[in-house]
């Protein structure tokens, strides 16, 4: 909410300078967003006067002006429309400075002699309006500095006011605040019953009593609509924010403003019957004042007639029903209308106002008469008019009552603690308005006043004195805790260790949205419906992903279209799979995916830029498992539409699937514009966190003997075959088996490739004979042979 | 006499002169070898007189002796110098890159986040994590959050139906941790979180680190005291810290934390980036814990904010946009 400062001290007026007093109502917990001047910086300007406008003679839009100042007469040449005898206008004098250096000096305008300048508002920089010269109300004194007649030394101040105290969106409110906090009186306007003088009243039925416990009305007949709404009262509603419109729409938001009591007015001509305040009928149609028409649903409660819904109560009037240039008569509306009754009911219709803003958060329920009774009196004063009698509806059974809490010493001491001194305590509830009931050494026993609706328990009068105290002011201390050990268990590899493995081998991590487009998601994974976001920000970010995958080939590609070609990327997060209306059952399980492309080597000068392939990222998933004696994850053939058929793998731990990992499929890859290989793959957080403790075994003091095999066998044997009969026949000194060579090509039968093995022994106990090894070897070579067809290659 | 030392001086010139293993092995078979001058001189004794024989053999040695040791000498002069010579053929240009991988690097949002979970795990908290698919009541209702509660309009928030959410922050985490536990609680959230804002100052998923500490006698002094220490540390520096009045509808009373910044130009500013307060006592009703026994405090802090203090980074959205150019800053 925005208020002007000046505004505030006519309430309430402590000697703190404006900085002093934002620091103070921010820190009082009504956070200032912003301070700003209320007019443009200038000096030298006055009140003037034109005395006489004649045409000018050189030129047909210019007039030359004889202006006064109250002690002279100056020749100014002006080309404003409005400029005519008369009126009174912001004179820029010789010498007057606009803005940071717009020095205004003599000056010839087509060769007529021209003294000073009459300005806009535009030009003194408090509003845009440029169409003319800033017409300064009748009684203006003349030759008085223009800051200070229109009080344009004052700052718009802007506070952000958190949802329970809109006991402070007004004037009154905000001045209350600042009056606690520096112990200084308020002086709030005095607001006195205005005499009716006709006894016309418009029946009013309250049928949705509720929502509406009280509505308040009057009968204005006479106004006059196109009297012209004071100029401290234009600046005042600008400086909040508002648009003058007319004499009576201005009173009621300037009412709203200064007392935090939202008002409404409608003509009474087009009121037919009573006013009815009551639910809406669904559908019923609505044409709201800005223009669109709402088709109201039954939870929405609305002023009526006896014909037609005339307003959404507490949030925007009708187009037909309001105050127009044609109005003669009015019907003044002030209720308090209860805040779950609308909570939320604005937004559903895409609507946000200053009165719904209000009544959604809370309006004091005492209000509405002294409203009424303030706004009747500006109405009169500014526009004419007859008052009739007040007509007020109150279901006091609905009425808000005022909460008794009891703030107990020992709680606040243990909340705060602290010990603040008794007097101290009972000084800030009175001050804050709270009645004492009863104030003993043990207690505060309290009533809230009405204004303070958000006061309801204990703990809200711990913060109420904590707040005006000064949080800063409280002590401040480490807790103390009984020690405590953290359990650290070397069973699982924490997260942070996995992600260095990565890192060490040259991944870069990245974090990639959770929601990802569906057109993305389905050419990855055509057979899974994604879960998707009822109100998502944008269409390309639709759907919860099934798979961290797609968004890091994204990534890749962004920064592939940036000339970086060898990529390393990794992410940690949850994937979403499943039935998103049966949440136990939803997979979000946490994934750890990578993505490969490019050199195997950052370019260098010792190799010949090879690119990665299966391998690389097979060894870093390895890896991954390896870390703390994770599980040991085999592989199988995947069948994955989105990849390479031929180079991709599921991981599996104990049989069960933990993962993915190949090259992306190559047609995706270029339909999504990869100019490279990539190579992806997924597993399960879980699966690789698996940690064993480390058990020693005595090292062997007898040498390892190494026998090398180099082996025929068809190509469509896997080496992980070999491996399993090698191992079943090793004996129990076997230790190791590499691969050190496989090759296919010249040389060999087409249909075969030789694969060259080290196999390697050592015995605890002794030293292996050169006969023991020999027989082994001999076993090996003889069921690779019956069970794979393997042979020794000559 | 006089022959001796010609020869031994003949064969200490030899010696000089030779400048491969070879060579010298002439010279020492030339002066020192059966045949050789001067093993000659000593079959020759006979023919001094007797009274100059030990004499005449003391010096014959004397010489062997010395011709045998300039032998050796050079010869290692002449092996180090090949060995030199050699290893001098070898030299390499030191200044070529090293061989193999460089190292990648954490995403500027872990690093954040883990630092801010190990200052907290140094202090006994644990670390806890829920869904992000969350249902209402624990992303709201548990937090006294009630439906049209204005405060649902402070968090825009995703929806999947009427009941399912992205959750809009840690919180439920909490509420999770508070259902299944009794105090002492003490517990720290990390995680993604998520709301329908997106301009240059937000994005739709963000992260937070929210925590927890719940037992008797927990007091605000606990939570001022706790906090100020913790953005002293994570900031590496003694900050001007200010506690300011606020309000969340799950704690009571509500604080935000400002630190005082500088920038450039010396000019002195608060920026909030912390909020906080004591865990509202319906809050600790709802998830089973007597608030008239225990107290306690939370707190909740945007990890980007953090990450963007301490890195100087000044566009969020470089976060999410994962350009290697931006990520291998951080190594």
């Amino acid at each position: 909410m925005k208020f002007s400062e000046n505004w505030l001290r006519e309430w309430v007026n402590p000697a703190v300078t404006t900085d002093e007093l934002v620091a103070q109502i921010t820190l009082a917990g009504l956070e200032v967003d912003d301070v700003e001047a209320a007019a443009g910086k200038f000096s030298g300007v006055v009140v003037g006067e034109i005395i006489a406008a004649e045409p000018h003679p050189n030129a047909d839009k210019l007039q030359v002006c004889t202006v006064s100042d109250g002690n002279e007469q100056f020749q100014v040449v002006c080309g404003a429309p409005n400029a005519r005898p008369g009126i009174k206008v912001p004179f820029a004098k010789i010498g007057a400075v606009l803005g940071e250096d717009f020095k205004i000096k003599k000056a010839k305008l087509r060769q007529v002699e021209s003294f000073g300048m009459l300005c806009s508002a535009s030009e003194l920089e408090f509003s845009d309006d440029n169409s003319g010269l800033l017409e300064l109300a009748a009684d203006a004194p003349v030759g008085e500095d223009i800051s200070v007649y229109l009080g344009l030394d004052d700052a718009i101040i802007d506070v952000d006011l958190t949802p329970n105290r809109s006991d402070c969106l007004s004037i009154a409110g905000l001045a209350r605040e600042v009056g606690v906090i520096n112990k200084v009186d308020v002086t709030p306007v005095a607001i006195e019953a205005v005499v009716a003088t006709h006894d016309q009243v418009f029946p009013v039925r309250v049928e949705a009593q509720s929502g509406c416990p009280r509505y308040v009305g009057r009968v204005i007949k006479g106004v006059d609509v196109t009297a012209t709404t004071p100029l401290w009262m234009v600046e005042k509603l600008r400086r909040s924010g508002i648009r003058s419109i007319d004499p009576i729409v201005d009173v009621t938001n300037y009412v709203m403003l200064e007392q935090g009591q939202p008002m409404h007015a409608f003509d009474l001509a087009n009121l037919s019957g009573s006013v009815v305040v009551r639910m809406a009928e669904e559908g019923e149609k609505l044409l709201l004042l800005d223009g669109q028409e709402i088709v109201l649903r039954a939870d929405t409660m609305v002023i009526a007639d006896e014909q037609k819904p005339l307003a959404m109560a507490g949030i925007m009037g009708g187009e037909h029903s309001g105050v127009n240039d044609q109005t003669q008569d009015i019907f003044l509306e002030a209720a308090f209308f209860a805040p779950l009754a609308l909570a939320g009911k604005a937004r559903s219709y895409g609507l946000h106002t200053d009165s719904s803003h209000r009544f959604e958060r809370g309006v004091d329920a005492s209000l509405a008469p002294a409203a009424i009774e303030r706004a009747t009196a500006l109405i009169q004063a500014i526009a004419g008019g007859e008052a009739g009698p007040v007509v007020e509806h109150v279901a006091p059974e609905h009425m808000p009552v005022a909460a008794a809490v009891t703030l107990r010493r020992a709680k606040l001491d243990q909340y705060l603690a602290t010990s603040l001194d008794k007097d101290l305590v009972t000084d800030i509830l009175t001050r804050l308005g709270l009645e004492m009931v009863e104030v003993t050494d043990e207690k505060w026993v309290t009533v809230a006043p009405s204004h303070r609706f958000d006061i309801q328990i204990e703990a809200d009068l711990i913060e109420e004195v904590a707040r005006i105290y000064g949080y800063d002011n409280l002590p401040s201390h480490m807790p103390t805790a009984a020690v405590n050990f953290t359990p650290a268990t070397e069973s699982e590899t924490p997260l942070a260790a996995l992600r260095s493995v990565l890192v060490a081998q040259g991944y870069q991590e990245a974090v990639t949205y959770s929601f990802i487009d569906p057109v993305l998601s389905k050419q990855f994974f055509p057979e899974i419906t994604p879960v998707p976001l009822e109100n998502p920000i944008s269409g390309d970010m639709g759907v919860m992903r099934t798979s961290l995958i797609p968004g890091l080939v994204k990534s890749y590609l962004y920064n592939q279209n940036r000339q970086q070609s060898r990529v390393r990327l990794f992410e940690t997060g949850s994937r979403f799979v499943g039935d998103v209306n049966n949440l136990a059952e939803l997979d979000q399980q946490h994934q750890v995916a990578g993505l490969i492309a490019g050199s195997r080597y950052p370019e260098g000068w010792y190799h010949n830029n090879e690119k990665v392939d299966f391998y690389d990222l097979k060894a870093h998933v390895e890896a991954l498992f390896a870390l703390n004696q994770g599980p040991k994850p085999t592989f199988e053939r995947a069948d994955e539409t989105y990849l390479h058929p031929g180079r991709s793998a599921y991981i599996l731990v104990d049989g069960e699937k933990v993962g993915v990992i190949g090259e992306l499929h190559p047609q995706l890859s270029k339909q999504l514009g990869a100019n490279q290989a990539i190579y992806v793959f997924e597993v399960l957080r879980e699966a690789v966190l698996g940690a064993k403790l480390p058990e020693y075994k005595a090292v062997s003091k007898y040498p390892e003997v190494r026998r090398d095999l180099a082996l025929l066998v068809d190509r469509q044997t896997p080496v992980s075959a070999l491996e399993n009969v090698i191992k079943q026949q090793a004996g129990e000194a076997f230790k190791n088996l590499t691969v050190f060579d496989v090759y296919q090509g010249q040389g060999i039968d087409e249909s075969k490739k030789s694969v060259a093995l080290g196999l390697t022994w050592q015995s605890p106990s002794h030293t292996l004979s050169d006969e023991e090894t020999n027989t082994v070897v001999e076993q090996i070579v003889a069921a690779l042979n019956t069970e794979l067809g393997a042979t020794i290659r000559g | 006499m006089e022959n001796l030392n010609q020869i031994l001086a003949d064969a200490l010139a030899a010696v000089a002169a030779s400048d491969n293993e070879s060579g010298l092995d002439d010279v020492r078979v030339q002066y020192l070898g059966k045949k050789g001058a001067l093993t000659a001189l000593l079959k020759q004794l006979g023919n001094v007189a007797p009274e100059d024989r030990p004499k005449f053999g003391q010096l014959v040695n004397e010489a062997k002796e010395q011709v045998q040791s300039q032998i050796n000498e050079r010869k290692t002069a002449l092996a180090t110098a090949a060995l030199n010579a050699k290893l001098a053929n070898e030299t390499i240009d030191i200044s070529l890159s090293g061989k193999g991988q460089e190292v990648g690097g954490l995403h500027p949002v872990t690093r954040t986040m883990e630092r801010i979970e190990n200052f907290f795990r140094g202090i006994g908290f644990d670390v806890a994590s829920g869904p992000e698919i969350e249902d209402d009541y624990h992303n709201f209702e548990a937090l006294n959050i009630p439906e049209h509660h204005p405060a649902r309009a402070m968090q825009d928030t995703f929806y999947f139906n009427a009941n399912t959410v992205l959750r809009t922050h840690t919180s439920p985490v909490q509420v999770r941790t508070m259902e299944n536990n009794q105090p002492p609680i003490r517990i720290v959230c990390p995680g993604r979180v998520y709301r329908s804002d997106s301009d240059q100052t937000h994005t739709p998923m963000f992260h937070q680190v929210e925590g927890l500490l719940i037992d008797e006698n927990i007091s605000f002094a606990d939570l001022k005291g706790i906090l100020q220490q913790f953005l002293n540390e994570f900031f590496e520096d003694d900050l001007k810290v200010r506690f300011r009045p606020s309000y969340f509808p799950f704690t009571e009373p509500s604080i935000e934390v400002d630190i005082m910044r500088t920038n450039s130009k010396g000019e002195e500013s608060w920026l909030e980036v912390l909020g906080c307060g004591m865990v509202h006592p319906k809050v600790l009703e709802m998830s089973g814990i007597d608030p008239e026994k225990y107290t306690g405090f939370a707190f909740g802090m945007g990890v980007e904010r953090f990450a963007m203090l301490r890195y100087k980074v000044d566009d969020l959205r470089m976060f999410f946009e994962n350009d290697l150019r931006f990520l291998s800053q951080f190594k």
